[in-house]
């Protein structure tokens, strides 16, 4: 059996102001459940001690930050899943719906493709016909942004989403 | 597999493969204990090697997308925190 992970009650305070701080900041709002919210704090803390990354506290990770990438929390599939269900999957971010009281929140059906699924998928071509651009366009996974440069950013200015999360787009 | 019993009112088998740092499986757990019923438990992430896979492998025979919570309910099968599901398959 692993270890047990131990997180204190402060890690968990300061880690969730910060997350609501940067949520609010960019236009994403935590869920207003705070005892669920905090729960996943609690569980992004342990998996970062156990993994040394945010694997999503819903989802079993593999424990190699290359095969869990997409579940880095924010997930891949945090925005697709906040349009379609007001929520992501675990229910740290919530849309503002929700946060009005206009759509309840539950359970939603994972989006993430199967470990099968995920070895099949080939990483999606750069667009091509513009190659007379001077910089190569980044796209970040997570949120979309993009950006001209010669290389992705440190941190997505708007999602706050690692360079590895960048894709060449064009 | 290391399986955790919880003490209660005995309503048929209730298994619940869990996570233990996932906010739907505290929900679910929470729902459980406050329904006052016998269950068990494990915690596929606090498993290693074998018995892990193995675990996974019992689930996808439940659930073939593997993720969680996935509670089955005298053979019944619900993923994910469904409470009104749970309370009927439970009897409550």
């Amino acid at each position: 059996m692993s270890d047990r992970v131990e997180v204190t009650g402060k890690e968990v305070d300061k880690l969730y102001e910060r997350l609501n701080r940067e949520a609010e900041a960019s236009g994403y709002h935590l869920n207003t459940d705070v005892e669920h919210t905090k729960d996943l704090v609690e569980g992004l803390l342990v998996n970062e001690k156990r993994y040394g990354y945010w694997a999503c506290p819903c989802r079993l990770a593999e424990g190699i930050k290359e095969k869990d990438l997409d579940i880095i929390c924010p997930c891949d599939y945090r925005d697709p899943d906040l349009n379609d269900y007001g929520t992501c999957y675990c229910a740290l971010y919530v849309s503002q719906a929700v946060l009005k009281g206009e759509k309840n929140l539950g359970s939603i059906p994972e989006r993430r493709p199967s470990s099968e699924e995920r070895k099949r998928a080939k990483p999606k071509s750069i667009a091509k016909g513009v190659s007379s651009l001077p910089l190569p366009v980044w796209r970040c996974k997570v949120c979309g942004y993009l950006c001209a440069r010669e290389d992705p950013p440190e941190v997505c200015p708007i999602c706050k989403a690692k360079k590895e999360r960048f894709e060449r787009f064009i | 597999m290391e399986m955790k019993h919880v003490k209660g009112k005995n309503k048929g088998n209730i298994m619940m493969y869990a996570l233990s740092t996932c906010g739907w499986c505290k929900k679910t757990k929470r729902l459980l204990n406050e329904m006052g019923v016998e269950y068990d438990y494990t915690d596929v992430d606090l498993l290693e090697g074998e018995e892990k896979a193995k675990a996974m492998e019992e689930l996808e025979h439940w659930n073939p997308r593997r993720s969680f919570p996935t509670l089955v309910i005298n053979n019944e099968c619900i993923v994910g925190y469904q409470e009104e599901k749970i309370k009927e398959a439970i009897g409550a």
